[in-house]
């Protein structure tokens, strides 16, 4: 049951095969064996799921049909939950319980999705390895030795092990993208303003972006269409109309231009570049053309989002005070100090130097040399991007430069560590939607092909990656021990 | 390095961050590294380049009817804080 798709399971649902209460319980006994292992939960809603899916079945017999009704989820711990613990990774809101819902986590229940729970994440999603989360690191179900990727590193986690087949996340910097690679399953980052950011814990504002995991680019499709759409609550959220994401899906991809990404190739290891050519093969027998395309800034992605994203995150983490929700330390001598020793406390490592190098770069006598040049930097990128879909339709290339790596490895160089995200910042500052698709192994590790598209393109992305899985079985994989 | 103990000792400050003693050395450190990194920057030529604030072009505050859209749920809200009398948030003393 767990192998299945979400297709074929609301095909079951649907014909009154399989209820969503066994399928809830199937999944969570599954949750239950399979998860302390790999610490992908923060929470589990065991109870409510039951009931949920006691609903959906309700619904289903009355005789109504939907694509996600009665199946379960699991939301990544940023998404608030009405009257569910939301924590967002962080001991700052070990204690906070939701008292609204996000708009993706309300529109999904309207749908009739199942919350089996919350999942682990790197504090305040900022990781590219979930090793910063306040209740641990996640691991990877290929190999337990090994991260997950990061910040949405529960939900990739419980999607690659069948916990779940489907699961939300957020991307800042490719924390849905990167997870999903390093995991083996489908990720999919839609257009800035694509999806609410309303209930979402903020990072870096005019960067953050709702989107979902699933084993398939078809399941993201149903997920997408659910989730995508204006919301008034969201005062970036596009009033653009919503097209349909499944029909699409079996177009043919004959004459669609792909280019590929002169810079995500220079310098990539070989078994990496092989998997990505193997990819580039199956586009052109499908019909697909590629050329190759050059963005010649892409290279200042990465500096150019080290200081925009602490920037809005320094602003955005000024609301943990402890004097409203949160941690609040214990007896503070005055106002300054309840201040300081809240967030000095409440907050981990990461957190903190996030937030002191956004303080830095948009203090007096910095902010023009740091945080204006890298919006200027960012217009660059951006207009880059823009001349290249001149051209062509998609933009091809790896989502990661290396496959999982050892828990630990990069914990004490940040740097380092912010070097894995090289290929998937790019989108995030451009605000364009890219999708990540598994595409083969190096090491016996899961390895991801991303396909990023212009704005709004989320139809033609998941259309040539469902194309792509027709013609490979690489998302089929499952890791051993969770067939 | 590119950053003193003094000047982490005025971003933490400006920040409302305590760091404790054993955690400065690590965040000069660390911090310096990353400023090094993001000084790539300072070697692109941007004359003439507008900042860019937002990812999508066209975009404009949307103004709404000035009419009640919400209603109060604060007692709900603060059931989330640290301290709260008669619906107010309590913190230290401020003013003798």
């Amino acid at each position: 049951m767990h192998n299945l798709f979400i297709g074929e399971l609301a095909e079951r649902l649907k014909n009154r095969q399989i209820s969503s209460v066994e399928l809830t319980r199937h999944f969570l006994s599954r949750i239950e064996r399979f998860s302390p292992a790999l610490n992908a939960f923060i929470t589990l809603t065991a109870e409510q799921a039951l009931i949920d899916a006691a609903a959906a079945d309700a619904r289903l017999g009355k005789g109504e049909r939907g694509p996600l009704l009665g199946i379960p989820l699991i939301h990544k711990d940023i998404f608030c939950t009405d009257g569910v613990k939301t924590s967002c990774g962080s001991r700052m809101l070990d204690n906070f319980v939701a008292p609204y819902d996000a708009t993706v986590v309300a529109r999904l229940k309207a749908a009739g999705t199942v919350m089996l729970g919350k999942s682990n994440m790197d504090e305040f999603a900022m990781g590219s390895s979930n090793e910063t989360s306040y209740y641990g690191p996640v691991k990877n179900p290929w190999d337990i030795s090994k991260v997950p990727g990061g910040s949405s590193g529960g939900s990739a986690a419980a999607t690659a092990a069948r916990l779940a087949p489907l699961a939300t996340g957020t991307d800042t910097g490719g924390s849905i993208r990167q997870p999903a690679a390093l995991t083996g399953v489908t990720g999919l980052k839609p257009t800035y303003g694509r999806v609410s950011r309303y209930g979402m814990i903020a990072f870096a504002s005019s960067l953050d972006q709702a989107g979902v995991f699933a084993r398939s680019a078809a399941d993201a499709a149903a997920a997408l269409q659910v989730i995508a759409g204006f919301d008034p609550r969201d005062s970036t959220s596009v009033d653009v109309p919503v097209p349909d994401y499944s029909a699409p899906l079996s177009r043919p991809l004959k004459g669609l231009k792909i280019g590929l990404l002169r810079e995500f190739f220079d310098g990539l290891e070989p078994r990496n570049a092989a998997l990505i050519e193997d990819a580039l093969n199956i586009f052109t027998g499908l019909g697909a053309e590629t050329r190759e395309v050059s963005l010649p800034h892409l290279p200042l992605s990465v500096p150019t989002y080290y200081v925009v994203a602490p920037a809005e995150c320094s602003s955005n983490l000024s609301r943990f005070d402890g004097v409203r929700f949160g941690y609040r330390c214990e007896n503070p001598k005055d106002l300054l100090d309840l201040y300081k020793r809240s967030r000095g406390e409440g907050f981990g490592a990461e957190v903190k130097r996030r937030i002191m190098t956004g303080t830095y770069v948009l203090s007096a006598g910095y902010f023009d040399a740091y945080y204006l040049k890298a919006q200027k930097a960012r217009r660059l990128i951006t207009d880059d991007f823009r001349s290249a879909f001149e051209t062509v339709d998609l933009l091809i290339g790896p989502t990661t430069p290396t496959p999982a790596f050892d828990i630990g490895a990069k914990m004490n160089d940040p740097v380092l560590m912010y070097l894995n995200d090289i290929y998937t910042i790019g989108a995030n500052l451009a605000g364009l939607p890219g999708v990540s698709v598994p595409c083969g192994f190096v090491d016996s590790l899961p390895m991801g092909l991303q396909l990023i598209g212009p704005h709004f393109a989320e139809a033609k992305l998941l259309n040539a990656a469902h194309q792509y899985q027709q013609a490979t079985d690489w998302h089929r994989h499952a890791p051993r021990g969770y067939e | 390095m590119s950053l003193t103990r003094q000047d982490v000792e005025k971003i933490a400050h400006l920040a409302r961050l305590s760091i404790t003693d054993q955690e400065m050395p690590v965040y000069v450190s660390s911090l310096s590294s990353i400023v090094d990194f993001v000084d790539e920057l300072s070697r692109t030529d941007t004359a003439g380049v507008v900042p860019m604030a937002h990812p999508l072009d066209g975009q404009h505050q949307r103004l709404r009817e000035d009419a009640v859209s919400e209603s109060d749920h604060h007692e709900k809200y603060q059931r989330n804080a640290p301290a709260v009398t008669a619906g107010l948030y309590v913190v230290p003393r401020v003013i003798e």
